[in-house]
């Protein structure tokens, strides 16, 4: 138990010394991963923990960085009510298509979410005059700063990333231990009988779902404002594939997965990409790999060889 | 007489014309051990399920401690005391066995939830398996975890569907004993075809038949009555 807590901090203290080391591109790019895990553990708590095949977080994502960014711009708030303004969207967006949304299961789960996500898609280019649909806006630098800190510059976004993340695992951490933890992994390996114990599954699949809401909410909001871009290709189905197969690399349902998911899959493509214009045929090609030989991703893969402590 | 803990009233269930249960009248006393025996396809699992809420009845009423919970989901009528332990094996195959038990428990707000969970697998015999997958241990043992999930959550009445289903002689008298126990502060309703189980254990007993009560009453009066002698117990 203990040495689950030592590794996660290790991740972090990890990271918060590489920010000394790195070069400037791996900088930027390293603080990027750190917000887009953050997605992927909230897809990994509906998805690895919960059992909730979802094909439409996009649209939480969406949600969390048009508040904040519309925030900012329209209204004039400042960067950190915008924030939690990104991220109460995203949970309530979540809480709405779950009503919803939860009222199925398995692939029509898939489907309904996935219509949720491509009506927001078709939303945000319907209303462009606010959104400047596909085009999109960019934050204005002055906006984005939290006190005395200047979130467009290098070091100070890797900080708010670097902290995000941090606050992000360890809820997660704290989640997965928790008495909610084991009731939502008790819908994904058995809801009938979780039913027959007492628990309500619409609500325990609600209450997951609004907490993934939440933290793909953050992710948006802390996207814009560190990225400082807001367009409509972060609704599109892309960003519902994404954070599924970085959970799906990295391990479902394992606390660390989601980080290592997406980091990898970022430089492989990021690599690939240098070397060929067909890097998506390399992605393919990982995940078959994958799916053959590891289809519980890489934690998954050392949990059932011998490192069952893993979260 | 004891108290009526739960009684249906022109309960059925019907699939597309077929009577799985027509019209039961149902009375359960608080305390006792009320078997439900039949032949197979009597509508023994189709009427427990009716009880406990896991398919809604197609007419009739159903009264639980005095309120009528004929409308109430599976999870609510759980809530109220009503535990099922299912037929065919329904554990968390893939999560320890601590947690199988703990997922009963931790629902009622348990403050010390390591404890009880040890305590409530300790009953059963399974606390030195507790950190084992639930779905590696032998047959028997997960029938015995099944019931310590039931009898974990603390029901007034305690529904166990073929509990003996697989056990070997030596479990069956650790399993009756078990039972025993727990009444008459839980009152425990039990489909069983092992009739050695059924005679040593019931106060009660009904019989069904193609969906109808054939008969109620003491293991004695079963035993004498004709009209079960020829549906069931074979003259």
């Amino acid at each position: 138990m203990t040495r689950a807590i030592a590794l996660h901090l290790a991740v972090l203290a990890l990271l918060f010394a590489a920010q000394f080391i790195l070069p400037p591109y791996h900088h930027t790019n390293i603080a990027r991963i750190m917000v887009l895990a953050v997605f992927a553990m909230g897809y990994n708590i509906a998805f690895g923990y919960t059992g909730l095949l979802s094909l439409g977080h996009a649209l939480f994502f969406a949600t969390g960085l048009y508040a904040t960014g519309l925030g900012i711009e329209l209204w004039g708030l400042p960067a950190a009510p915008a924030l939690v303004l990104g991220l109460l969207a995203g949970g309530a967006i979540a809480a709405a298509t779950g009503v919803l949304a939860l009222r199925t299961g398995g692939v029509s789960f898939m489907i309904v979410t996935l219509m949720f996500a491509q009506a927001g898609y078709l939303t945000i280019l319907y209303f462009g005059s606010y959104t400047r649909g596909d085009e999109g806006f960019v934050i204005a630098r002055a906006a984005r700063s939290l006190g005395p800190l200047d979130l467009s510059s290098d070091t100070p976004r890797y900080f708010a990333a670097l902290i995000l993340f941090a606050l992000g695992l360890l809820a997660n951490l704290a989640l997965v231990r928790s008495r909610l933890g084991r009731a939502m992994v008790a819908m994904r390996e058995n809801e009938e009988r979780s039913r027959m114990l007492g628990y309500n599954p619409f609500k325990v699949k609600l209450t997951a779902l609004v907490i993934s809401g939440l933290y793909a909410g953050a992710a948006g909001a802390a996207y814009g404002v560190l990225f400082g871009y807001v367009g409509a290709s972060f609704a599109a189905i892309q960003y519902s594939i994404m954070p599924l197969l970085y959970v799906l690399l990295g391990g479902a349902g394992t606390t660390l997965g989601p980080f290592l998911g997406a980091l990898l899959m970022f430089y492989l493509i990021d690599l690939s990409s240098g070397v060929t214009t067909a890097h998506l045929f390399v992605v393919g090609a990982a995940l078959l790999v994958l799916v053959l030989f590891a289809p519980k991703g890489i934690l998954g893969w050392l949990r059932d060889r011998g490192a069952k402590w893993l979260p | 007489m004891a108290a009526i803990i739960l009684s249906a009233r022109g309960l059925s269930k019907h699939y597309d014309g077929i009577k799985a249960v027509e019209a039961v009248d149902f009375d359960l006393q608080a305390g006792q051990i009320h078997a439900l025996i039949g032949p197979n396809g009597a509508g023994k699992t189709t009427f427990v399920s009716l009880l406990s809420g896991r398919i809604p009845p197609s007419a009739g009423r159903i009264t639980f401690d005095g309120a009528d919970i004929t409308k109430l989901p599976a999870h609510e009528r759980v809530a109220r005391g009503i535990a099922y332990t299912f037929q065919i094996t329904s554990i968390y195959a893939n999560l320890p066995v601590f947690d199988n038990v703990a997922l009963a428990i931790q629902r009622k707000g348990s403050r010390t939830l390591r404890a009880d969970t040890m305590a409530a697998l300790a009953r059963v015999g399974l606390d030195p398996m507790a950190d084992q997958i639930a779905g590696t241990l032998a047959y028997g043992h997960q029938r015995l975890l099944e019931i310590a999930m039931g009898l974990s959550m603390d029901p007034k009445l305690l529904i166990l569907d073929e509990p003996t289903q697989g056990l070997a002689n030596a479990e069956i008298d650790a399993f009756n004993t078990l039972i025993r126990a727990v009444t008459p502060k839980t009152t425990v309703l039990l489909i069983e075809h092992n009739m050695d189980v059924v005679m040593d254990l019931a106060d009660q007993i009904t019989v069904l038949n193609f969906g109808e009560t054939l008969a109620t009453g003491t293991p004695a009066e079963i035993r004498a009555n004709p009209a079960v002698q020829s549906a069931y117990l074979g003259g």
